[in-house]
């Protein structure tokens, strides 16, 4: 069941089991952006306080699959404390994790020029490139995220 | 005279021999979609190497052919759902949906006005809510819905302040998350005694369980040949000949019409009113091939066969897992179709749906298009497990297989 392995990874499995940054923030002054995955009835609210060009929290609330909400607990600890030019890099890796490259389908290659490494704990989601419908799983956060940033007060 | 041998149901079907990640497939989606077998593949073929042309129109020989098909297969409906006015009350659409949006806007839209309620249940599929809903915004029609219990049936202690003022029932026969099986008789003669007409969603029903529309005297049936053991782009949607008559037309183009100039149209009378463009004449000659191997199983014996499989199985998934998992729908198999919605304790349902996928397992993982039924009972999403005339107790087994170790995984 190699394949298997390869979407459930420990640190997935950690973060779904002890989410990160799970609860609610009291909005206003809180930005709260609500997403949904309409296939599959996955809901989630991401809460953001920014201050002075940086995210200084997040809090999560939802429910979903392990992918779901294990992406949203992993992305909750890499933008926490980031500035937001720091925050949307981190936002355009990901997206770029999450894109089916087909060639990496087909062998074990991993795409380029992507630096996986420099992710951390973010990398153990690359293998749900392997299992195309659950890439929407996995970007639901991401997506709800990206939303938020746009609701910051210019 | 039928005969029943699931064993030979199973090898009847070709794509229940394929493996999947090393396994034999273990098919259990059919309330999602039913496999063909040989029989209706072969049907479909046979239209299109050897008569395939447009119906109701060539005179040469395949035309009359295709067309004689065509009408083959609504006589063949008529017979299988025991239609008291025989193929002129079968009109074709594309799917159960499509029934209901013809029933919502045709016979709504001419006979529902702002205030008059249309009554449904709170585990309809979304394919009989939101024609209504879409109703509603435009002429002003209730919505009201009828609870279900936890005992997972509908609550009908409250049915006939319910029925207070409803022109239309429309429930399903048989529910695709909980498998329970409404007592569609009783409700149309309730209904009707509130001067009521009753629709009925049969698309769960009708491949699975025997089919009267005369003895349980509703009005309206809707369902998918796809369930069924036909192929996918087609439905069948019944009503009395006395009421499709007074129906305003659908959609409009080729074929609906009696007549057609620089200046208007009249429509066609009949079944065929509801019926523009070109058909789906190869899908229509694979139902009627599905038609008659269901007649020939009997589905009598297809019940039978399914409730005794859904009795092992919950028997098993109770013995077994020691309430970590837990049956979604009745616990027993009175009144209870073959179709077992799955809470896996800790573990989401598209979870267990991937691990099963390991072991060759088909289920559907979501909401099961009844996000008011998820909702009634707090749920976001089940693993449903649903069976079918090839279904076998070996089937459960390597179910049973797959969820013991998708409950391993996620600990």
């Amino acid at each position: 069941m190699s394949n298997l392995d390869d979407l459930y990874r420990e640190v997935i499995l950690d973060h779904y089991r002890s989410p990160r940054n799970r609860g609610e923030l009291e909005s206003p002054p809180a930005i709260r952006v609500e997403g949904f995955n309409p296939l599959c009835g996955d809901e989630i609210v991401v809460y953001l306080v920014v201050h002075d060009g940086t995210l200084v929290d997040i809090k999560l609330t939802g429910h979903g699959c392990s992918i779901s909400q294990s992406s949203s607990s992993l992305m909750s600890a890499a933008v926490k404390g980031k500035s937001l030019d720091q925050v949307r890099d981190t936002i355009t890796n990901f997206k770029k994790l999450m894109t089916v490259h087909e060639s990496s389908l087909e062998s074990d290659a991993t795409p380029e020029p992507l630096d996986v490494r420099a992710m951390g704990e973010l990398a153990a989601l690359q293998g749900v490139v392997k299992f195309p419908v659950r890439i929407k799983c996995a970007t639901l956060a991401w997506n709800t995220l990206t939303q938020a940033l746009e609701e910051i007060p210019a | 005279m039928t005969s029943f041998d699931p064993r030979r149901v199973r090898d009847d079907t070709p794509l229940l021999t394929r493996v999947i990640n090393d396994r034999p497939i273990t098919f259990l989606d059919s309330a999602a979609s039913s496999v063909p077998p040989r029989a209706v593949i072969e049907a479909m073929s046979r239209h299109y190497e050897r008569r395939h042309a447009n119906v109701h129109r060539g005179v040469y020989q395949t035309a009359n052919e295709s067309t004689e098909s065509y009408e083959g297969a609504r006589a063949a409906i008529a017979r299988f759902i025991k239609a008291p006015g025989g193929a002129n009350e079968i009109v074709f659409t594309k799917n159960a949906t499509e029934s209901f949006n013809l029933l919502a806007k045709s016979w709504g839209g001419a006979n529902l006005k702002s205030g008059d309620v249309v009554l449904l249940s709170e585990m309809e599929h979304h394919a009989n809510i939101v024609p209504w809903y879409q109703l509603r915004e435009k002429t002003g029609i209730e919505v009201r819905f009828i609870p279900v219990g936890d005992d997972y049936r509908l609550d009908l202690r409250n049915i006939d302040a319910l029925l207070e003022g409803v022109k239309l029932l429309s429930v399903t026969s048989m529910s695709n998350v909980l498998g329970t099986i409404n007592p569609i008789k009783e409700l149309a003669r309730t209904a009707h005694a509130h001067g009521a007409l009753v629709a009925i969603d049969a698309a769960q029903s009708i491949g699975h369980l025997p089919t009267d529309v005369t003895d349980t005297d509703v009005d309206f049936y809707c369902f998918s040949a796809h369930k069924m053991l036909g192929p996918t782009g087609l439905g069948v949607f019944w009503t009395r000949e006395e009421i499709l008559a007074d129906m305003p037309p659908f959609l409009g183009g080729g074929g609906m019409i009696a007549d057609v100039s620089t200046t208007g149209y009249i429509p066609a009378k009949g079944p065929t009113r509801f019926e523009a463009g070109t058909p789906p004449i190869a899908e229509a000659a694979g139902l009627n091939a599905a038609v008659m191997y269901l007649e020939g199983l009997g589905m009598d014996n297809v019940h039978e066969h399914e409730r005794h499989l859904t009795d092992d199985a919950l028997t098993r998934l109770e013995d077994e897992f020691d309430g970590r998992i837990r049956v979604i729908g009745p616990n027993d198999t009175n009144d209870r179709g073959a179709v077992l919605s799955l809470d896996v304790l800790g573990v989401h349902a598209h979870d267990v749906a991937q691990v099963l996928d390991q072991f060759g397992v088909c289920i559907r993982p979501g909401h099961h298009c009844a996000k008011p039924l998820m909702k009634r009972f707090n749920l976001t999403a089940t693993a449903r497990a649903s069976y079918g005339p090839y279904s076998l107790v070996q089937d459960t087994d390597v179910l049973l297989e797959a969820l013991t170790d998708a409950v391993k995984l996620f600990g």
